[in-house]
């Protein structure tokens, strides 16, 4: 197969766009598609000050590196887990980040767990009725919230996600399926800020599949995390991700399809009503000042206040 | 007697061997992996999957997905 703009033997191909291309092209095909859905969605602009979270994984180490190239004030953040089984995950994690950063002379905060909470993760899954043992829930609330704070604190405009296409997609046809409304209405390549504790967040790469920001970090020879977190084996992202390559195997562009009809939707006003009545509902949590949709102390905090009462 | 040239394919600690002279997409047809979930290199550099497999040919197969529950 040759690369539709030089002729020479194509790297990658990719059946949804009709288009094959070469090292070359393909790097610079990925900037100009980066830059034009920064654009598209008003993401932010070179003047915002970005912070990226990154796990150590190909998407958010791509997402930087792709950041930095567009010439981007942008920072990276990386929260360690203290998820390590028999495969060092966090501590290889960690590792690929501060080494991404060091090479490209980026600033990277580093906040632990184990020090922000006094428990790692799989600990705090114990230690809480969350998640009934598997530390996910724990996980995903944690991050959210240390990201967000982080991001508020340090006076940052935007936090940014390496989410790709596959993600997007896996958790649309999940919620689809169980017709989760409030979790449909939320989804977008940008979440706006609407109370003063809660970042703005956006994903650049929402329209990427994820063979083609894997295709981008090989291709870079950027040094990332390949092994799965131990807890992911099984999961339902996963499952989700695996059934819905079997429908793109056969129907090419059926991901990027589903994705785009969802918020061309949402922009015809699907569901509009229910975000306005959702966006009145936010207050403010007395403990950390963060955005909660409850009357009280929001979820992150009550599950700290619910592990330390454990602990004593 | 028959000899049988083989083409290998690796995916993490997995190995799989199929005929020489196929094409990638037919050989991950054949050990059932989707040409979705997986990149192939062939001596380091990125192939697509219409490339025919030669003989004693071993290619990477680096799994795409990742994701959490």
């Amino acid at each position: 197969m040759k690369c539709r703009r030089c002729g020479h033997k194509a790297s990658i191909n990719m059946r949804q766009h009709k288009l094959a291309l070469c090292k070359d092209h393909y790097l610079e095909w990925i900037l100009y598609q980066t830059e034009r859905i920064i654009g598209k969605y008003k993401m932010f602009t070179h003047q915002d000050q970005v912070l990226v979270a990154v796990s150590g994984g190909k998407d958010s180490l791509a997402l930087w590196d792709v950041l930095l190239r567009l010439d981007y004030n942008v920072e990276g953040l990386y929260i360690g887990l203290g998820i390590n089984g028999d495969i060092s995950y966090s501590t290889k994690s960690r590792s690929f980040c501060q080494e991404f950063a060091n090479l490209h002379n980026s600033k990277l905060h580093i906040l632990e767990i184990n020090k922000e909470l006094d428990n790692t993760i799989p600990e705090l899954a114990k230690k809480s009725s969350r998640g009934r043992g598997k530390p996910c829930s724990v996980c995903g609330l944690s991050k959210r919230h240390i990201m967000n704070r982080l991001a508020i604190d340090e006076g940052y405009d935007v936090l940014v996600t390496g989410h790709n296409l596959d993600d997007e997609v896996a958790t649309l046809f999940n919620n689809t399926l169980n017709w989760s409304t409030g979790y449909l209405q939320r989804q977008s390549p940008v979440l706006e800020s609407t109370h003063p504790g809660l970042i703005r967040k956006t994903k650049p790469f929402c329209r990427f599949y994820e063979r083609e920001t894997a295709a981008y970090a090989l291709l870079r020879g950027i040094q990332y995390v390949y092994d799965e977190c131990p807890y992911a084996v099984g999961a339902k992202s996963i499952y989700n991700k695996e059934l819905l390559n079997r429908l793109e195997v056969d129907r090419p562009g059926a991901k990027l399809s589903f994705y785009l009809s969802f918020l061309k939707a949402k922009e015809e006003g699907f569901f509009t009503q229910q975000e306005e009545s959702n966006n009145n509902l936010l207050n403010t949590c007395p403990t950390c000042g963060g955005p909660t949709t409850v009357l009280g102390e929001c979820a992150f905090c009550r599950m700290v206040t619910k592990v330390s009462q454990g602990n004593q | 007697m028959e000899i049988v040239v083989t083409a290998k394919l690796v995916l993490r600690d997995q190995e799989f061997e199929v005929r020489h002279g196929m094409t990638l997409r037919h050989a991950l047809a054949q050990i059932n992996v989707s040409p979705e979930s997986v990149l192939a290199t062939r001596d380091g550099e990125l192939i697509t999957d219409d490339e025919l497999l030669h003989d004693d040919d071993s290619i990477k197969l680096i799994a795409v997905i990742s994701g959490g529950c």
